[in-house]
């Protein structure tokens, strides 16, 4: 059965009885004037929901009878027993009318204009003496026809029984359907019932002998009386196996449920988890203790059994379906499809999926507030929805279902999606990330910013949505519960939210784990898995920059030593660390280092006391079984503190953010130098790869030098590389510049990959660029620039290029470098600045246009063609337009070389097109430029 | 598990002593308040006996990490979790040096069980309020804070205690 409709029947059954009890209290305290109030909002109540579900009949019935209620109550009308038999009278159709929904969820054929016409008398005054003779009944049974006045009389006088066979011998044959079931009274014995029963006598004989005080009579079916006046003792109450029949049916629901205050629940609950606590305990007692306990073990397992059972027992008293949560949306969506003119389907599945009432409670808000953001937001107006090829009726489908232990909510619609560059522009303009970050983004990592406190993506803020107070709630409260939300956006096609939630929050799954000699529990539910570390495990932490990593399968994951976020120190230092706990935090990965792992528990988390609740590694603390206190870990403040060594594991997986970072594949050559892993240098800034005899390298100056084609080659060792041994060959990776070359001493050349740079962690070592997952394996990639000015130092600049001036470093022609790409702008600017310029690197065409409006001025400006936002020709052609830097010389340098963008560039006032690895033309080029 | 027993029992006789003590001086009459002294350091003071939940013996702690170094850690009462306060911290004295079992006067606190980690428990003394006198204006202000005011004893000074403000850190 419907839930709204179980509900109400439920309730109106608990409220009827009370009008009964209070109306004849009333009759006999006519003065009561909060009996009065009471009945009259009991009614009012029963016609409101009626009219909310539309049930109309019930409605129209329960309206006439608060009529004459209102009346009584606001001394209108004075109370009579007259005029409360009809009242009754009412109650009782409306009993009748409910039994029939319960069994068919329909209301009856019929109506109940008998009724409705006498309380309406009563009502306007005219009927306190009418109803009690029979004659002034007669009056408004006459307006009826003849079958309609049978069928009211027999409703009437026989409410119970059977709601549907009445109308049917006279009425309509559509109700007869219903067939006589066992201990039912058949069609005939209620015909004749009908037959004897006259409508306006019995209901004068009801009036002057109230309905609930006349006795039922058991044989009355067969035994029917001819005479009128016994005829409604008999109908009233039915006859006896009816009456069973009935009185099952109409506490049918009523009966299967009570209700219960939640405080009581809650209270259960907190008792159930003291008991499961005291059971684990007693189970470790008995697990671990040498006492002759042998006698204890059945009733402790039986002990532990019921508890089991009891906890679930009682977990379920406190499930309910989501679909309640659900049941005001489809009221939301259609006024707000009024609302905003756009054609909205709602569709929900999986609305009976149960889960925690407190976790109910708190998802209600922010499944409301998603799902009008999906048809706010997300749906296209219907004129829009036809252009792009869409049924005008946008869809939001709502979805829930168990997913191991864990409720998953789905949220999605069929409208434009989220378009990651809106969303990156509107967080830039909202200060949330700069537009140099929001490059390195990938489209998933820009979306999450619509989780940001402060940031709406409606272009206008309506009445709905759009005031900047949304997603960023929604996360925290699901995170709050232990939650997590995902969002995955199509443009054109349709955003889809998934919300994973526990089932319950009392009794969490925890995993212990221990490190420096202390326990902690970490919830399951964060967990994704354990890999163990160390001696003999294919596993190993790596270190890049100090910042512990590990590979996982193809990624690189960020590692958290629990012994340093904690600053502990001691206990077991042999098995140090030794295990990594997999853990996610939204679209975050990250494993926190234990030294052991345990089992996991039933935990109960209780929060933790006031004055610890700044510590936001925390989520609260427990008892364990051996009663000893730990504390939970809390995994979305561990990421918190620790944001910025995060990396989103998309970026590892998603392959439209490996080509953030760099426009291209780049072919490497990987190398192993000194201690740690591999390192890597892009191949083309590699000459040639030669063996050294290093009994042949000498010594100038403290450098390391080697002949080499006729020159004299100096020698540079890799970051982290040992002394050149004098002996023996060593590979040495040569480096070119203008006739100049350089060799950098290696230990062993790996391989030539084609890979993208992908720089995960930022370097922190000079000579370093950062480090880049290369064929599976944590690199280094190496900064050639640095070891080229490393290698020429002065002499350099001194001597390889026209560096303008004879006076010195002063006047140093000004340059801009402006390129994206980190790896350029690294490669670029020393290789520049040993040239003899000196050069500002930004990395964004709006940071050049920032730097022209602080006034800055400069000799050159090299632009890289393809950027984010503002591309190059764009840079170029404000920069040539109308700028104070009109005069300004541009070299565009790109990888993009062909006839068109030359051509393009030329138009939009590029001085200059040079690839952008051949360094050489550009150094050639630049000083006439400057000149 | 020996030690916990043990515990239990010093608890229990703990308890036993104070209900007798309580007893003993209910009949103080108006205008006095009842005070169990303990020792922290050298000094003695005195903590109200209505905010005291209970008197239990040492406990296994569980240190908290990152927490304020006044917060011990944290134990459980038969249940339920009480935060230790370290008082020879909270009032600025110098660390215990020797080995010493020392005991937890729990208290409550909107709800939350609190233990106040002092050296000793002594007795249950009722004094009249009248006789409270203020702070001598010299006294250090991380003791002067966290109190209502001292009482003069039999050779000594009792300095009471005000739970909540110990609370407030």
């Amino acid at each position: 059965m419907d839930e709204l409709l179980g509900e109400f029947l439920m309730e109106t059954a608990e409220s009827l009885g009370e009008v009964d009890v209070e109306l004849v209290n009333l009759e006999q305290n006519p003065n009561d004037h909060d009996l009065l109030a009471s009945i009259f909002r009991i009614v009012h109540t029963i016609k409101g929901t009626c009219g909310f579900i539309g049930l109309a009949r019930l409605e129209t019935l329960a309206h006439a009878g608060e009529n004459v209620l209102g009346k009584f109550r606001d001394r209108e009308l004075e109370v009579t027993p007259e005029a409360i038999t009809v009242v009754l009278a009412s109650i009782d159709r409306i009993k009748m009318i409910l039994a029939h929904i319960e069994e068919t969820e329909s209301e009856p054929e019929g109506e109940d204009t008998d009724l409705i016409a006498q309380l309406n008398q009563i009502a306007e005054g005219r009927m306190p003496s009418g109803v009690a003779s029979p004659a002034g009944e007669t009056e408004p049974a006459e307006e009826m026809s003849e079958a309609e006045m049978e069928m009211a009389a027999a409703m009437e006088a026989e409410p119970e029984p059977e709601p549907e066979p009445e109308p049917e011998p006279v009425a309509e044959a559509g109700t007869g359907e219903i067939g006589t079931r066992p201990g039912e009274v058949s069609l005939d014995e209620l015909d004749r019932i009908f037959q004897e029963a006259d409508g306006p006598e019995a209901a004068a004989a009801a009036e002057a002998d109230t309905a609930p005080q006349s006795e039922p009579e058991p044989e009355a079916p067969s035994q029917l009386p001819a005479a009128p006046a016994q005829v409604p003792a008999t109908t009233n109450k039915a006859p006896v196996p009816a009456e069973d029949e009935k009185r099952s049916k109409e506490t049918a629901i009523s009966n299967q449920t009570i209700r219960v205050n939640v405080e009581l629940l809650e209270n259960l609950m907190t008792m159930v988890s003291e008991l499961v606590l005291t059971r684990n305990q007693l189970l470790q007692l008995s697990r671990s203790e040498e006492l002759d306990i042998e006698r204890f073990t059945v009733p402790l397992q039986r002990l532990s059994q019921v508890t089991t059972e009891l906890q679930e027992g009682v977990m379920k008293t406190r499930m309910q379906p989501i679909g309640n949560a659900w049941s005001k949306l489809p009221r939301i969506i259609r006024d707000l499809s009024i609302e905003l003119g756009k054609k909205i389907e709602l569709q929900m599945y999986g609305a009976d999926t149960e889960l925690d009432r407190q976790i109910l409670e708190l998802i209600k808000d922010p499944l409301t507030h998603m799902v009008r953001n999906s048809a706010d937001h997300g749906l296209e107006m219907p004129d829009a929805r036809r252009a792009a090829g869409k049924s005008e009726t946008g869809h939001v489908v709502l979805n829930a279902y168990h997913e191991g232990g864990h409720i998953i909510v789905e949220i999605s619609d069929d409208g434009a999606g989220i378009d990651p560059a809106r969303i990156k522009e509107k967080a830039i303009q909202k200060g949330l990330t700069t537009e140099s970050e929001a490059a390195q983004m990938s489209d998933q990592q820009i979306l999450q910013f619509i989780f940001k406190a402060g940031f709406s993506t409606a272009e206008q803020v309506t009445a709905v949505s759009g005031r900047g107070v949304g997603m960023d709630v929604v996360r925290t409260n699901i995170e709050k519960i232990g939650g997590t939300i995902d969002l995955k956006a199509t443009v054109g096609k349709g955003s889809s939210f998934k919300i994973k939630i526990p089932l319950t929050l009392a009794i969490v799954s925890a995993l212990i784990v221990e490190t420096a000699g202390e326990r902690y529990a970490i919830p399951q539910l964060s967990v994704l898995e354990l890999v163990r570390t160390g001696e003999g495990s294919e596993h190993k932490i790596e270190e890049i920059q100090g910042t512990p990593i590990m590979r996982l399968r193809e990624r690189l994951l960020p590692l958290i030593s629990l012994r340093s976020h904690l600053d502990l120190e001691g206990g077991d230092m042999e098995d140090i660390e030794s295990f990594v706990v997999v853990t996610q935090v939204g679209p975050y990965q990250f494993g926190i280092l234990v030294d052991r792992v345990f089992d996991t528990e039933e935990i109960v988390v209780k929060p933790v006391a006031p004055i610890l609740r700044e510590l936001t590694v925390f989520s609260g603390n427990t008892i364990l079984g051996d009663g000893a206190v730990i504390m939970i870990l809390d995994p979305n403040g561990i990421a918190a503190e620790t944001g910025e060594i995060l990396v989103p594991q998309d970026k590892f997986k998603d392959e439209e953010a490996q080509r953030v970072d760099t426009d291209d594949i780049t072919s490497l050559l990987l190398f192993r130098s000194g201690e740690g892993g591999p390192k890597a240098v892009p191949l083309s800034l590699v000459a040639r790869i030669e063996m050294i005899d290093l009994t042949k390298v000498e010594t100038s100056e403290g450098r390391p030098l080697i002949q080499y084609r006729g020159e004299l080659m100096p020698l540079v060792p890799c970051v982290g590389a040992r002394d050149l041994e004098r002996e023996g060959g060593r590979p040495a990776l040569v480096f070119t510049e203008g006739r100049r070359s350089m060799g950098m001493v290696v230990d062993e050349i790996l391989d030539i990959v084609e890979e993208s740079i992908n720089i995960g962690m930022e370097a922190s070592a000079p000579g370093m660029m950062g480090s880049s997952i290369i064929n599976g394996e944590a690199t280094d990639v190496i900064d050639a620039g640095f070891y080229l000015t490393k290698a020429f130092g002065d002499w350099f600049r001194t001597q390889n290029l026209p560096a303008p001036d004879q006076n010195g470093r002063k006047s140093r022609k000004k340059l801009l470098l402006v390129d994206d790409s980190a790896f350029f702008r690294n490669l670029m600017t020393p290789f520049l600045s040993s040239a003899g310029y000196q050069v500002t690197a930004v990395d964004s065409a709006a940071a050049a246009m920032e730097l022209h409006d602080q006034g800055r001025d400069f000799d050159a400006i090299v632009t890289d063609i393809e950027m984010p936002n503002m591309d190059g020709f764009e840079l170029a052609r404000r920069i040539t337009t109308n700028s104070r830097w009109k005069k300004t010389p541009i070299v565009a340098l790109t990888s993009r070389t062909n006839a068109s963008d030359i051509e393009k560039g030329h138009e939009v006032g590029f001085y200059d097109y040079i690839e952008k690895l051949d360094r050489d033309s550009l150094l050639e080029r630049l000083p006439e430029m400057t000149s | 598990m020996s030690t916990e027993v043990m515990t239990r029992e010093a608890s229990g006789q703990e308890i036993d002593q104070m209900d007798h003590n309580v007893r003993a001086v209910m009949d103080g009459g108006h205008g006095t308040t009842q005070l169990v002294t303990v020792k922290v350091g050298p000094q003695l003071f005195g903590i109200p006996v209505l905010d005291i939940e209970d008197i239990i013996g040492p406990q296994n702690v569980t240190f908290i990490p990152r927490s304020s170094p006044v917060i011990q850690g944290a134990l459980n009462l038969r249940g339920r979790i009480v935060t230790a306060i370290d008082m020879r911290r909270r009032l600025g004295l110098p660390e215990l040096t020797e080995e010493k079992n020392r005991m937890n006067v729990v208290v409550e606190r909107n709800g939350d069980l609190y233990s106040l980690v002092v050296d000793e428990v002594g007795e249950v003394l009722t004094l009249e309020d009248h006789a409270r006198e203020a702070h001598p204006p010299t006294m250090r202000s991380s003791v002067r804070d966290v109190s209502t005011g001292i009482h003069r004893l039999d050779g000594h000074l009792m300095v009471v205690l005000d739970v909540g403000k110990i609370l407030e850190f």
